[in-house]
């Protein structure tokens, strides 16, 4: 059986969920194998619906005090618990925050080979065969596996999303006995309606050309216009212009939107690392011979507190 | 407090990636080799919670005689001793089988707080610290940017999307450093003199109680096939026009060609 992770929180599942589900109904065919949806922690209830539409032969949910709050050790437990006992040769994570941290937990359980933040799948000779950029980007690995058990994280955005309703059967899975060693006490969000840079389709993202902070607005209001997130390079955000967690590249997120707008980046290769497998890039840049222009797909020589602002007027147009 | 600092020994960032003859790796000749960045983070919240609360740090990391610069590093930052997992046996080590070394030397160092880098720059794979919590029965923080000891506990904070969230753990435990935790500090050139004379342990497989077909390639579940640089990026139409026109254009772009309006 292919087991997918999918994640939900309260009740709401996630795009990169619904991606990792849609790939393990790929794979499915291509292994002859059932695909199963695991679905954990508060809310798992509400989401069942939802992970339907993706195609799974079956459904696990697993609720209880334990799984109330995220538990990374205690999620890992249940999560290998289930696989263990449906015989998982298979296990597919999306690579969010909490795959990230749940799936190594999980790989050192059932003692299984675990590639991290894949962007292809493919079956050779009934195994997997991923393939994971490297060096930041810079080289890409073929990877194969020699445990029974294979494990990948799946890189946001770059999996299709394939709706294919199935009445599968679904079963609560008891999470007595899970007892955790570490537990989340209290959650902060954002604002809400902001979109996420590592599942938002555009990436409008800003550089040390910005000049300051009190000009992100200017690129907020195209990333809003767009229903796309915020981005930023290291430059802007060492510069105190806006908070760590925006930062795209080799020390900050690697993200693969449909379109990527790089206004005021220069295009280190530090930076090119955490968004060179976008599928398009726009770059704005007064420097005709910035380096981010090797790579873009448009590329726009100018001022950007010009280009900006006359990009947003058109963009209201649309609205 | 026992701490326990792993690291890890990269190409530079700014490094060209050229294929070896091999298909599978990379040319290390001329290539210059650093801590991992996130590996400094974690160094550095070694030191901080050591200046705060006392104890006794060890740097440790697994890798060619090269790897001795990354511990020297480490120690000149202001690390008390070193470990070195020194053995042929763990060449060609993919994440799990690292692992299964790294937790062979918690086991022999018993310490309080462990702490890694959120990934080697490199691999990038973001799994070595969760696995060592999982095979050493420790409680982990992942993608920590705040951290706070209190008695025989950590409370984290950790970066998820869209916000963040706070994780208790009972001691002992990982912590798995991301960037925003701290700023890491730059070796004193006192530092420096004072690392040449602090200690470096080699250590063998059989040291720590492993047997050769754990480690390494032998213990590994995965392996690379292959290793090839990324198609180039075709450059498309560079324009230099009036604002307006280009406005236009990026809007056309993304209706026409993205398909994402
Ligand atoms: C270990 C390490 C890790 C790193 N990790 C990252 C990382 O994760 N992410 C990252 O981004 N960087 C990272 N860097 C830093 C990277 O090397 C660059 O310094 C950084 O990306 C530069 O940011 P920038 O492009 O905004 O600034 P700059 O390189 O200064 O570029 C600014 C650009 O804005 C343009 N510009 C200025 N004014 C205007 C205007 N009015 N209109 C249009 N264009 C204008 C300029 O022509 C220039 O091209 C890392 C570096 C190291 C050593």
């Amino acid at each position: 059986m292919i087991l997918v992770f999918a994640e939900q929180r309260d009740g709401v599942l996630k795009k990169a969920s619904k991606e990792a589900v849609s790939e393990g109904k790929r794979l499915s065919s291509k292994l002859s194998v059932p695909v199963a949806a695991l679905l954990m922690g508060k809310g798992a209830d509400q989401a069942v619906d939802e992970v339907k539409k993706f195609g799974p032969d079956k459904v696990f949910v697993m609720e209880g005090a334990s799984l109330d709050q995220y538990s990374a050790d205690g999620f890992a437990e249940a999560t290998a618990n289930v696989a263990k006992e449906q015989g998982a040769t298979v296990i597919l994570f999306p690579a969010t925050t909490m795959g990230v941290d749940v799936s190594p937990r999980v790989a050192a359980r059932v003692e299984a080979g675990l590639v991290s933040d894949i962007t292809g799948l493919d079956v050779a000779d009934g195994k997997l065969v991923a393939i994971k950029p490297v060096y930041s980007g810079k080289a890409l690995a073929t990877v194969k596996f020699k445990s029974d058990i294979q494990m990948v994280t799946l890189r946001s955005n770059v999996f299709p999303l394939e709706e294919n309703s199935s009445a599968p059967e679904v079963t609560k899975v008891d999470a007595a006995g899970i007892s955790p060693k570490g537990m989340v006490v209290s959650t902060e969000l954002k604002e809400g309606g902001k979109v996420e840079l590592g599942e938002a389709a555009i990436i409008v993202s800003g550089g040390r050309g910005l000049k300051g902070p009190e000009n992100f607005p200017l690129i907020e209001e195209v990333a809003r216009l767009l229903g796309g997130a915020v981005g930023a390079s290291r430059a802007a955000v060492d510069a105190g212009w806006i908070e760590h967690s925006h930062q795209v590249g080799q020390t900050g997120k690697v993200v693969s939107p449909v379109v990527y707008i790089a206004c005021g980046i220069s295009g280190a290769i530090q930076h090119i690392a955490g968004m060179g497998s976008s599928k398009f890039i726009i770059a704005i840049n007064k420097d005709e011979d910035a380096p981010i222009f090797n790579i873009a797909s448009l590329g726009i020589v100018g001022d950007l507190f010009k280009i900006i602002p006359a990009l947003t007027e058109e963009l209201k147009k649309l609205a | 407090m026992n701490f326990l600092v792993f690291v890890k020994q990269v190409p530079d960032t700014e490094t060209k990636i050229q294929i070896a003859g091999d298909g599978k790796s990379i040319v290390e000749d001329g290539v210059n080799f650093i801590v991992s960045p996130y590996d400094e983070i974690a160094i550095e919240e070694a030191l901080l919670r050591k200046e705060a609360l006392g104890g006794e740090i060890t740097v440790a990391t697994m890798g060619p005689n090269r790897g001795e610069a990354a511990l020297r590093t480490a120690l000149a930052m202001g690390c008390d001793k070193a470990v070195h997992l020194e053995d042929g046996a763990f060449e060609g080590a993919d994440s799990f089988a690292t692992a299964k070394a790294l937790a062979a030397v918690v086991k022999k160092l018993n310490p309080d707080l462990v702490f890694f880098g959120k990934q080697g720059v490199g691999t990038d794979n973001t799994q070595v610290g969760q696995m060592v919590a999982e095979m050493a029965g420790f409680g982990h923080i992942g993608m920590c940017v705040k951290l706070e000891v209190d008695g025989d506990k950590i409370k984290g904070e950790r970066e998820i999307e869209g916000g963040r969230e706070t994780v208790e753990v009972s001691l002992p435990a990982v912590v798995v450093a991301q960037k925003g935790l701290n700023e890491p500090r730059y070796p004193a050139l006192r530092g420096i003199m004072q690392a040449k004379r602090k200690p470096i342990e080699k250590l063998t497989v059989a040291d720590l109680g492993l047997s050769a077909d754990e480690v390494g390639a032998a213990g590994s579940r995965t392996e690379f096939a292959s290793l090839e640089l990324p198609p180039a990026r075709e450059a498309g139409k560079k324009l230099e026009v009036e604002p307006e026109v280009a406005a236009k254009e990026i809007v056309a772009f993304l209706k026409n060609e993205a398909k994402a309006l």
